[in-house]
């Protein structure tokens, strides 16, 4: 019997032939990485063990985005914990304000991550590397702690669930569309322990942004990962990383098997997924967007780790280009790096935005939690590109989040309520 | 160990975000993390909730991020125990890494009401509604988990496998 991708990748990293599903592994981590929410109790829980040194401080990523710039006095303070923690290990891959960036959005393009890596992270939307045909996954402070200390990980290897998607997309129809279509159709927990393989003709004609996209909200349907196999599109992305950069010189190059065993294969008609939305208060609420018309709307949130690359902003942008967001919306947009903002700028993107009425943030997780930078008040309704819609997930519990793709989200911003662009006049049908 | 309680009940999918709000997440801080505990959930369940208490939930319990501050926080509210259906994958390892006792017993997650009282027994491996007098068996952890918790959770298991291999 053959492997899957997963099973191959999790074999490399524990040193072994082959892995089957189900087993538990101790495998060894190629990048750990935490933020300024999940490493300030990890860093507690390293030093209460005792720990004094990291096993490798290149393969240790510090992104502090989640609450910077510093949002308030308790946050500083814990920004700054990390700030010390990495002057005293000496942490390669540690990001201040002004070169940090959105943890996900920021390591891959940074070339921090090649395929066949595994990587774990203090954040459960690690899942995200999956597009680089790595092995990428989610997991808490302590996890975090010992993967410091100890280089490795345990992980039970999860069965996959396959997922092969035909057909050409419909105008205006992205990766965030099939990502929301699909957790519609599994639920919250439809891939709860398992590896999403995202595959099919319509996944090979996505763009590197939309497949990042997509592995990105895995977790979402509960999976333990997401996953797209490695081609041209790949290479191409991974040699225009930076120079000498990890993604550049290594990586190993693995595929599932023909005969590879799956828990489930879903067969998608990407043809037929409509522009989608999730309404509130889970990303599995999926409807088709042209059925939510009417809804008006208080704030519309453009970025994040899920759809906060340069590809996602000039979707945004060609929706508002030359006209003015609804007067009474606010339309706030969080680039993933300092990278997206230049380029946004370079390309007339950033003005683009900032003449229709956006308010351009510096590179945040923001308000996508809750944080800062965009809070929502009771009763107040918000049309965002991130990736969660759960009670008080952006503000006040009796606020409400619609998750949708940038076109709609840019659309939904000039109408003044959820709306298709179609709808909202844009004109001929975007690109994927 | 043996822990008996009132049950707070609740339906599937309890995300972390209910748990514990991400704007109180400027802190790891356990007993100021306990004071908004379920708050977005259940806003009297700090105010109700006494030391033995047990929170019981269908699937998905504790599904989205990755805070482990969401153990922290149920631990440091007083909850002896979670009783659920399922849990989301990251939130049932921070469970076991922060010492929060969690049972998997579909069917005692099904019957149980906000109010009774229930007995979890870790060591049977059983769950009983005291109220509506009726047994359960929960599900065994996976030998690997049960032997990762005997040796005292997982960093304690990092530091003795990095001393046998004189790092």
């Amino acid at each position: 019997m053959g492997s899957t991708i997963t099973e191959k990748i999790l074999a490399r990293a524990a040193g072994r032939e082959e892995v089957r599903a189900g087993e538990i592994i101790e495998a060894r981590v190629d990048l750990a990485l935490a933020n300024d929410v999940t490493a300030p109790l990890a860093i507690a829980e390293f030093e209460k063990a005792g720990f004094t040194q990291v096993f490798d401080p290149a393969r240790i990523a510090l992104v502090p985005d989640h609450f910077t710039p510093n949002k308030d006095i308790k946050a500083a303070g814990q920004s700054k914990k990390v700030r010390e923690f990495a002057r005293k290990h000496e942490i390669v891959n540690y990001f201040e304000v002004g070169r940090v960036g959105i943890e996900h959005v920021l390591l891959p393009d940074l070339g921090l991550v090649a395929p066949g890596d595994l990587v774990i992270g203090a954040d459960s939307h690690t899942c995200t590397y999956g597009a680089v045909a790595a092995f990428s996954t989610g997991v808490g402070s302590t996890d975090f702690a010992a993967a410091m200390a100890w280089g490795h990980v345990w992980l039970r290897v999860p069965e996959s669930l396959k997922f092969v998607y035909s057909g050409e997309l419909q105008p205006w129809v992205t990766g965030k569309d099939l990502i929301l279509h699909t957790i519609g159709l599994i639920g919250v927990d439809g891939a709860l322990y398992q590896a999403m393989e995202f595959a099919g003709e319509t996944i090979e004609g996505l763009s590197m942004d939309a497949r990042f996209t997509m592995c990105n909200m895995a977790i979402e349907a509960g999976g333990k990962s997401g996953i797209v196999g490695f081609d041209e599109k790949t290479a191409s992305y991974l040699q225009s990383r930076p120079e000498g950069s990890h993604a550049r010189v290594a990586g190993e190059v693995f595929a599932s098997d023909r005969d590879a065993s799956y828990a489930r294969v879903l067969e998608i008609d990407a043809a037929a997924v409509p522009a989608t939305v999730s309404r509130p208060h889970l990303p599995s609420n999926a409807a088709p967007a042209a059925e939510l018309g009417g809804i008006a709307i208080d704030q519309v949130v453009i970025g994040s780790c899920t759809n906060g690359r340069l590809e996602d902003l000039r979707q945004a942008a060609s929706i508002l280009r030359g006209k003015k967001v609804h007067p009474d919306v606010r339309c706030i947009i969080l680039p993933g790096t300092q990278q997206v903002c230049l380029d946004a700028a370079a390309d007339g993107t950033m003005q683009t935005l900032i003449e229709a009425g956006c308010a351009f943030s510096t590179p945040t997780c923001g308000p996508c939690l809750g944080g800062h930078m965009g809070v929502l008040a009771e009763g107040e309704r918000a049309v965002a590109t991130t990736n969660r819609n759960f009670v008080g997930r952006m503000g006040h519990p009796g606020s409400e989040v619609y998750l949708a793709s940038p076109y709609v989200a840019a659309a939904s911003a000039l109408a003044g309520h959820i709306a298709t662009p179609d709808e909202a006049g844009a004109g001929k049908g975007g690109a994927r | 160990m043996i822990f008996e309680g009132t049950v707070h009940a609740y339906g599937r999918d309890v995300d972390t975000d209910v748990i514990i709000p991400a704007r109180y997440l400027n802190t790891n801080d356990p007993a100021e993390l306990a004071r908004h505990c379920m708050e977005d959930i259940d806003a009297g369940f700090v105010e109700r909730v006494r030391p033995g208490d047990i929170i019981v939930a269908r699937e998905n319990f504790g599904c989205g991020s990755s805070r482990e501050h969401a153990p922290v926080a149920i631990k440091a509210s007083g909850v002896s125990a979670v009783v659920a259906a399922s849990y989301a994958r990251i939130f049932y390892r921070n469970a076991i890494n922060t010492g929060l006792p969690i049972v998997v017993c579909p069917a005692a997650a099904r019957d149980a009401q906000a109010g009774d009282r229930l007995r979890v027994d870790l060591a049977a491996g059983t769950v009983e509604n005291v109220t509506q007098g009726k047994r359960y068996a929960a599900e065994p952890f996976p030998p690997f988990m049960q032997d990762l918790i005997d040796r005292g959770g997982l960093l304690e298991y990092v530091k003795s496998r990095l001393a046998s291999e004189g790092a």
